[in-house]
């Protein structure tokens, strides 16, 4: 009986002393944050911005923070795989920086549900999965403000990867940003399907080109649009990074995201505890996730002046992209006279239509 | 500007790796092994001839350096499959999962860095004249060696002793052992004459098309390649023209959708494959002249009888 007793209190002590440990561990040991990309970090784009915004995450956050990253994971059940290893290992907040890691995060969330995931251009949220994007369509608004005052043909042209919603309304906003300022411009899209594939964008350069395109922009990853442009004396339009060492003449300026901001504020909330799910969040110029090149020198005074006045517009939200009216280009009225469509519409996820000004039909 | 001429002149341009990979690989598959790794080689190609030229800010030493490591990389297949003789399509696969992790790896610290583009070739006189120099008169100087290349490989093959050897080997290497031809010294040299070409394909991507190194950059290259050999039925001239056939195609469907053709994209994507495909099947019809080409020992290893 004694000894029983006694060997209760002994569990109990040890009990209560390895609860003690393991809270002095938690408060001393750093938050471990992870990346998950889609590409190499030195992709030149894309993946390679969200790993300078996790350099900088981690030495504004100093050792509060530990992070870690796992490149190149497709996005396929392999990413499934990478998700609930750094879930094990004891990462709390992971960021999940490709739209099709969207399902495979769906199932590692409600296994994991102490780990908090922030998934990138998604829009399937959950306790603990929120959705970030930058609002690209006021960047591609800004191109074409650029390319519809430098345009001596009319003609503009656009590289696009896929027809899906989020790459139609960078065609359409561009466009809706350069017959804002010339409405005699066409803009010419060219799909190849792919995200990447430097010889293929190059061939659909060259064609855009030979069609009398003198303004390029692209929604596709690699720089071989701008070596194009560089080559034939004509202009681009860079995406997700800064381009111009691959043709300093021919990229006038582009759209770029610095995600440090969002990665810091979302790491500062783990921290204090205020982190909350189900949250979809969209930056853009005013908030510094969307981030414009620099203008190239070749840009006339007065150009550089609407630019800055546009944008300026566009910080303040005296301007949005999609203001109607807006026909697209079969002539049905998309969005009224009088009304804006923003982000907040359904609407705004299921753009599938070409504004009137585009040359083209939208592939079905 | 009349835009047919810059559609066939991207059209050469597109297809000028691809005929380097093909003969290549024509002539390796001719000595009758079947190198699946040419993905693997031109990327690794790619990578070298860039940091090269690079480094050396000569394009010759970044094309020899292409050549040089496609051939390091050939010989690691020959030795595996011709003195180990290792099943020759597992290892070829092995070979191109082997070539785009050690590119990646090699180049990690390249991307990123540009590259000036080869300069094309003038020649007086020629270059200046209207449409016809510049369809035929202003290319770099890596189109017009692929043409010598088809040359040379269509002369080796149906004129020259040695070629009828590797041909003989690629039938029946049995036989040709059994005369006292040289089987492995041959299928080694073909087999790295495999390796140089698709490093200068590799090289062509990463040196004059898109002048930059990026990882994958092939895209899937060198499979088209590979594909061209058989449904040019191992003949040098057929091979060429699927090759410009697939370029060609690639360009017209880009061209379609920048005059707003009302074509899905998805089908214009396909066409080039299935075009290639279609026309070389039509030009072999005859079941015969399939058999007669494809080397009958492809794939197989060869073990010599004592």
């Amino acid at each position: 009986m004694k000894l029983s007793e006694n060997w209760k209190s002994l569990r109990l002590f040890f009990a209560a002393g390895l609860i003690a440990a393991s809270s002095a561990a938690a408060s001393a040991e750093p938050l471990k944050v992870a990346f998950v990309y889609l590409g190499p970090v030195k992709d030149g784009g894309w993946t390679q911005m969200h790993d300078v915004a996790r350099q900088k995450l981690e030495a504004a956050m100093g050792d509060k923070i530990k992070t870690t990253y796992v490149e190149n994971v497709p996005e396929t059940a392999d990413s499934e795989r990478v998700f609930r290893q750094l879930a094990a290992d004891g990462n709390k907040l992971i960021f999940a920086t490709s739209f099709g890691y969207m399902e495979p995060l769906q199932k590692v969330a409600k296994v994991f549900p102490g780990v908090k995931f922030e998934h990138v251009n998604g829009f399937k949220t959950a306790p603990n999965i929120v959705v970030y994007e930058p609002r690209f369509e006021e960047g591609f608004y800004l191109i074409g403000t650029i390319a519809g005052l430098m345009t001596k043909s009319n003609t503009l042209g656009f590289i696009g990867s896929f027809p899906i919603p989020s790459v139609m309304r960078n065609i359409d906003s561009m466009t809706l940003g350069a017959l804002a300022v010339n409405p005699k411009i066409q803009m010419k899209p060219i799909w190849v399907n792919t995200w990447y594939d430097p010889g293929k964008e190059r061939q659909a350069a060259e064609t855009l080109i030979a069609q009398g395109a003198d303004n390029v922009a692209q929604n596709t990853d690699s720089p071989a649009s701008i070596q194009a442009a560089q080559e034939k004396g004509t202009y681009a339009f860079s995406i997700d990074a800064d381009m111009s060492s691959f043709g300093p003449k021919a990229q006038l300026t582009g759209t770029t995201e610095d995600w440090s901001g969002y990665y810091i504020a979302e790491t500062k909330k783990v921290l204090d505890g205020t982190w909350t799910g189900n949250r979809h969040t969209r930056w853009g110029l005013k908030e510094g996730m969307v981030v414009m090149a620099p203008l190239n020198p070749v840009i006339p005074p007065d150009v550089v002046k609407v630019f800055d006045d546009t944008k300026a517009k566009l910080i303040s939200g005296e301007l949005k992209p999609f203001v109607g009216p807006i026909s697209d280009s079969t002539g049905a009225v998309k969005v009224a006279a009088g009304s804006t469509m923003t982000d907040k519409d359904p609407a705004f996820n299921s753009v599938n239509w070409f504004v009137k000004g585009i040359d083209g039909t939208v592939p079905q | 500007m009349n835009p047919i001429v810059p559609m066939i002149s991207s059209t050469v341009v597109a297809a000028t790796p691809l005929i380097y990979a093909a003969l290549g690989e024509t002539i390796v598959e001719k000595a009758g092994v079947l190198n699946l790794g040419i993905e693997g080689m031109m990327l690794i190609g790619a990578v070298a001839g860039f940091a090269a030229t690079l480094v050396t800010g000569s394009d010759t030493l970044g094309f020899l350096a292409a050549a040089a490591a496609g051939i390091a990389l050939s010989l690691a297949f020959g030795f595996l499959t011709l003195n180990l003789q290792t099943n020759q399509v597992a290892t070829g696969l092995a070979l191109t999962l082997f070539g785009i992790g050690l590119s990646a790896f090699v180049g990690h610290n390249l991307a990123g860095t540009p590259l000036p583009p080869l300069p094309s070739i003038t020649i007086p006189g020629l270059t200046s004249i209207p449409i016809i120099g510049d369809l035929l008169f202003h290319y770099d100087i890596m189109v017009y060696l692929s043409l010598v290349l088809f040359a040379a490989v269509q002369w080796f093959l149906t004129r020259s002793h040695a070629g009828l050897t590797l041909r003989a080997i690629g039938e029946s290497p049995g036989v040709a052992h059994a005369i006292g031809k040289p089987v492995l010294t041959t299928r080694y040299l073909a087999v790295m004459f495999g390796g140089a070409c698709a490093g200068v394909a590799g090289a062509y991507l990463s040196l004059v098309q898109t002048p930059m190194w990026v990882e994958g950059m092939s895209a899937g290259k060198g499979w088209i390649a590979l594909a061209l050999v058989v449904f040019g039925t191992w003949k040098p001239m057929r091979v060429v023209l699927g090759a410009y056939l697939f370029g060609g195609v690639t360009q017209f469907q880009l061209f379609a959708q920048g005059f707003g053709l009302p074509i899905p994209t998805e089908f214009l994507s396909m066409l080039p494959y299935a075009a290639t495909v279609i026309v070389l099947v039509i030009i072999c019809r005859d079941p015969k002249t399939i058999l007669l080409n494809q080397p009958a020992s492809l794939g197989i290893s060869f073990h010599a009888a004592a």
